[in-house]
């Protein structure tokens, strides 16, 4: 294989295997804080139970987030040594405030896990709460760095000199903010379905009840206000995108030809050779008008973009239509929910609303790599838009193959155990309640 | 300036990692001579602690990246095989330490994450003393002429490296030992950590003259520089005359005392190192440097990393003694 095909896979996978740990890492301990304030506000044990189940979860998902993101930080250099070499002094500085928000985390943590009997339920929920704000905190720096690859910002080139280099000109640069914010409810969105899905299976196998009614509520609360949350931020990131990004944009409608009042593509196959796409619903007018707010728009096309610059239509239209469409559906059912606590409806007994609840347990997080996947190819052939480019910072060292099976091992591994331990907690709780 | 406080600060959190991360390490080795019996201990003693722990490794990268690129792409690119190691062994042994811990059932499987910890725990810091070691050793090549066993086999397989490599294996071992002497709760635990810390403290001596040996045996530069600084001579006689000191702190059961004065041992071993270093960051095999201020990137990221990493002290400092206060304090020693 391929030095840089290889490269660029092991990155993809080590990324998109620690984007769900660190997802789950943001939102979860705000689902084990709420659990823990419920049970202080009525003393009734079963919260008490859910908060301390759920930290064991997030226990689990933040050690393995933590030393997956260990092998990032040197990935990055061990992969693309030449981006590094030029970005590290530029782009640097979310990731040293990263570095602190993630070791109060780690802290926070340790004192919310041992600290049950050691000290006040207050202080002990407010340790909680660190835990969640910091890691939100990490996750929004780690997502201003690669705003940054999107949306280079604070230095000027110079000859192939990176000079002028302005660190904080860099971090709050265009896209971070959009970004930062689609992905931080991102990470609520798919938690909390992932999350409901599993208590919902459970109460459809007639386990412990009240215990799993009480996670199911939680869950889909912090789910479903965040899936609402979806097309709005994802609507401002895509407007970015439309300015900055002409290149990713087109690719994910796959648009090819530059005009004005240019409809909005569902689904369809893209067809680079003959620059269209076959079997799209179009909905006239519809992408000049969520690009740029008017319906008689121009919206740059494939063709504007040199052939060598151009990313893989396929791939990121693909990923694009998985993104909104499960986004939509996630949506739908958050909707469903609210409506059917307004109207007082007994859902929780309603065995094909828990079958719909678990059958969407992994949709949150497809979204979620989709999303990443639309992202980071769409940003192809560069690593730093419009400045380098991907095979031009790959190492020089050979045989790269190798420790791409390396860490396609240690990763598949490591994804069969956790999956058994998460099985082996849930069947565990039954056994320690009885019921 | 900034460049020197942004070093310092790296120095520092090199020999946190070196004392926390050390233990952590140390622990795993240190299981796989008592077996099952060191396994409670073990665990209750690193389970609240042991991730941040960890966090002076990702301080320590950050602060490579972000200010000295230079040197950590010679990190990543000459020594990319034993980084890759080092890592899967960190993620293995994280990873194997929590799913013994958080695992719902007490079984089969618990055999086996002990396994994995303890093995991965020896690798890990055996990879990161062959890291380490060609910094300071002179065995990366400066040209891309070379054939790929020059470039990345070479500057961390060899004779010097490996030696580092154990040193590093016993350093650590000796300072787990001497850690959880507090926490062991029997008093034939604590008699079995004792000899352990005393044998483990002559290994490392020994370990620690194989590197001289091995530099003198193939011709490396370090024994030469070595002899040459007083300051740094001194730093490693005293580290060596703490010894009786520990002992009689072991016998007399005095834990934070011995604790302190460990810690001063890795803080001198460290400062040698670090001294001999001084002002270079990398010592390259054909005698040319890479300094300290070639490295360093523009100013204004030096003052502004500064500016993160005291704010971020200010922040981890406090809650860091907390922490430790919180799960290491005296009364549940006994």
């Amino acid at each position: 294989m391929e030095d840089l095909l290889a490269a660029r896979l092991q990155m993809a996978i080590s990324l998109g295997w620690h984007i769900i740990f660190a997802c789950i890492g943001m939102a979860m301990p705000f689902f084990m804080a709420f659990a823990e304030w419920k049970w202080m506000k009525t003393k009734d044990p079963v919260f008490l139970d859910l908060a301390k189940s759920w930290s064991k979860g997030v226990a689990i998902f933040f050690a393995v987030g933590a030393v997956s993101g260990t092998l990032l930080s040197f990935e990055l250099g061990l992969l693309w040594p030449t981006f590094m070499e030029h970005a590290g002094p530029i782009f640097g500085m979310p990731f040293s405030l990263e570095g602190t928000a993630f070791f109060v985390e780690a802290i926070a943590l340790g004192v919310f896990l041992y600290g049950w009997d050691k000290i006040s339920p207050i202080a002990h929920w407010v340790s909680g709460l660190i835990v969640g704000i910091s890691g939100v905190m990490s996750g929004i720096f780690v997502v201003a760095a690669n705003a940054w690859m999107n949306s280079p910002a604070g230095f000027d080139l110079v000859e192939g000199e990176f000079i002028n280099i302005d660190p904080i000109a860099a971090l709050f640069n265009d896209a971070w903010l959009t970004q930062a914010l689609h992905m931080t409810f991102a990470a609520f969105a798919s938690t909390g379905f992932a999350v409901a899905g599993v208590h919902a299976l459970m109460l459809l196998r007639g386990k412990k009840i009240k215990f799993h009614q009480e996670a199911l509520k939680i869950a889909l609360i912090f789910g479903s206000i965040a899936a609402f949350a979806m097309p709005i931020t994802g609507d401002l990131a895509a407007k970015d995108v439309a300015k900055r990004q002409p290149a990713k944009l087109a690719a994910m409608e796959a648009h090819y030809h530059t005009s004005t009042n240019v409809p909005l593509i569902i689904g369809g196959i893209p067809d680079d050779i003959n620059q269209k796409v076959d079997y799209a619903l179009e909905i006239p007018g519809g992408l000049s008008f969520l690009a740029f707010g008017d319906f008689d728009a121009e919206v740059v096309g494939l063709d504007q973009i040199p052939a060598d610059e151009r990313p893989p239509t396929a791939v990121v239209h693909f990923a694009f239509q998985i993104m909104v469409g499960l986004g939509t559906l996630m949506m739908l059912i958050g909707m469903l929910y609210f409506f059917m606590r307004w109207r007082k409806i007994d859902y929780l007994n309603n065995k094909w609303w828990l079958r719909l609840v678990a059958i969407t347990t992994p949709i949150g997080f497809i979204a979620l790599e989709a999303g990443w996947t639309v992202t980071e190819v769409g940003r192809q052939p560069w690593i730093i838009y419009g400045v380098m480019k991907t095979k031009d910072a790959l190492t020089p060292m050979p045989g790269i193959q190798y420790s791409l099976l390396v860490i396609i091992t240690v990763y598949l591994l490591l994804t069969l155990t956790v999956a058994w331990l998460m099985g082996r907690q849930i069947k565990f709780i039954h056994q320690k309640y009885n019921a | 300036m900034y460049t020197d406080l942004v070093m310092m600060i790296l120095g520092i959190s090199l020999i946190l990692y070196m004392i926390l991360g050390g233990a952590d390490f140390g622990a795993g080795i240190i299981e796989i001579f008592t077996g099952n019996k060191g396994k409670s201990t073990i665990s209750r003693a690193m389970a609240p602690v042991w991730e941040a722990n960890h966090m002076w490794l990702i301080i320590a990268v950050v602060i490579l990246f972000n200010g000295f690129p230079k040197a950590y792409i010679i990190l990543s690119t000459n020594l990319h095989i034993p980084v890759l190691i080092f890592l899967i062994a960190v993620v293995f042994r994280g990873a194997a330490f929590t799913f013994r811990h958080y695992d719902a059932y007490d079984d089969q499987s618990a055999v086996w994450y002990s396994y994995i910890f303890r093995y991965s725990s020896l690798v890990a810091v055996f990879f990161l003393g062959i890291i380490i070691s060609a910094f300071f050793g002179g065995t990366i090549p400066q040209a891309n002429i070379a054939s790929f066993t020059d470039l990345y086999i070479d500057p961390w397989f060899n004779l010097f490296s490996i030696a580092t490599g154990i040193f590093l294996v016993t350093l650590s071992a000796y300072i787990a030992a001497v850690f959880l002497l507090g926490e062991v709760k029997t008093d034939e635990g604590y008699q079995l950590l004792s000899k352990f810390s005393k044998r483990l403290f002559v290994l490392s001596v020994i370990s620690g003259l194989a590197i001289f040996l091995s530099s003198y045996w193939i011709d490396l530069i370090f024994h030469k520089i070595f002899f040459k600084n007083i300051v740094c001579m001194i730093a490693g006689v005293i580290a060596t005359l703490l010894v009786p000191l520990v002992f009689i702190l072991i016998r007399k059961r005095n834990i934070w005392q011995l604790r302190f004065t460990v810690a001063l041992q890795i803080v001198l071993i460290m400062s040698g190192w670090f001294i001999i270093q001084w002002p270079n960051l990398v010592l390259f095999s054909n005698g040319s440097v890479l300094s300290i201020a070639d490295a360093a990137s523009p100013t204004i990221t030096m003052k502004i990393l500064f500016f993160s990493l005291a704010t971020g002290v200010v922040i981890i400092f406090p809650s860091l003694y907390y922490l430790f206060k919180l799960f290491k304090s005296d009364d549940n020693l006994t």
